[in-house]
């Protein structure tokens, strides 16, 4: 399952998709919205995405994923919209015969999606608003 | 030829819409459409940031041929998570 909606996220949707009977583990991630970064007060987060690719993209690393490790199964849930202070922003649970591939694959799936996928956060603080990522001097994807 | 453009977060609020179809010359390369676009909206420039490119869903290098119809993203850095 992967998937970008404009809606909660439910994390057991997630662990009931990547349920396997083959599977001696389940390891989960939650993204969450933090009140504050950089010194700003951090008020909420509103996400942008280009969904068909970033689905697409999402897939993509789930396919990488299953060639380095051996899994089960994948899902990865990516909200957007305004996210408020706490909420998830994301979700990724995966599936393996072993714990040692679904910790590393969840690791992965996250350090990925925040490097390779068309989903942009606005910061929207007391006293502004950025899109994360165009401040000048910010070392880029590449760099 | 004529291909579709979407902007999404900075590039949408500097362009002031979510979607453009521009007619370009046969031959024109991603880089010359992001040139064109630039005069049509002269405040899509974004200082300081290195754009990616994306034509029908997957990322290509600035100098790829478009062919008419084609989807093409031009994708500020990304931030999900």
């Amino acid at each position: 399952m992967f998937r970008v909606t404009d809606q909660p996220l439910n994390l057991q949707e997630l662990v009931d998709f990547v349920t396997d009977p083959g599977a001696g583990a389940i390891a989960t991630f939650i993204g969450t919205t933090r009140n504050n970064n950089e010194g700003r007060r951090v008020v909420a987060l509103d996400y942008d995405a280009y969904p068909e690719m970033a689905e697409k993209e999402l897939r993509r690393i789930g396919d990488d994923a299953n060639k380095k490790w051996q899994l089960c199964r994948m899902a990865i849930a990516h909200r957007i919209g305004p996210v408020q202070i706490t909420q998830a922003s994301v979700m990724i649970a995966v599936s393996s015969a072993h714990r040692e591939a679904a910790f590393a694959a969840c690791r992965f799936a996250i350090e990925e999606i925040k490097k390779t996928v068309p989903i942009w956060k606005k910061e929207l603080y007391e006293g502004g608003e950025l899109w994360i990522g165009t401040q000048s001097g910010q070392p880029m994807l590449g760099d | 030829m004529k291909v579709r453009v979407k902007f999404f977060a900075i590039l949408r609020e500097r362009a002031g819409t979510a979607d453009a179809t521009r007619e370009l010359a046969e031959g024109s390369t991603v880089s010359d459409l992001w040139q064109a676009l630039r005069k049509d909206y002269p405040k899509l420039d974004v200082p300081g940031i290195r754009l990616l490119y994306a034509v029908n869903r997957s990322y290509v290098s600035p100098d790829h041929k478009l062919a008419d119809q084609d989807e093409v993203v031009f994708i500020p850095p990304v931030s999900g998570g």
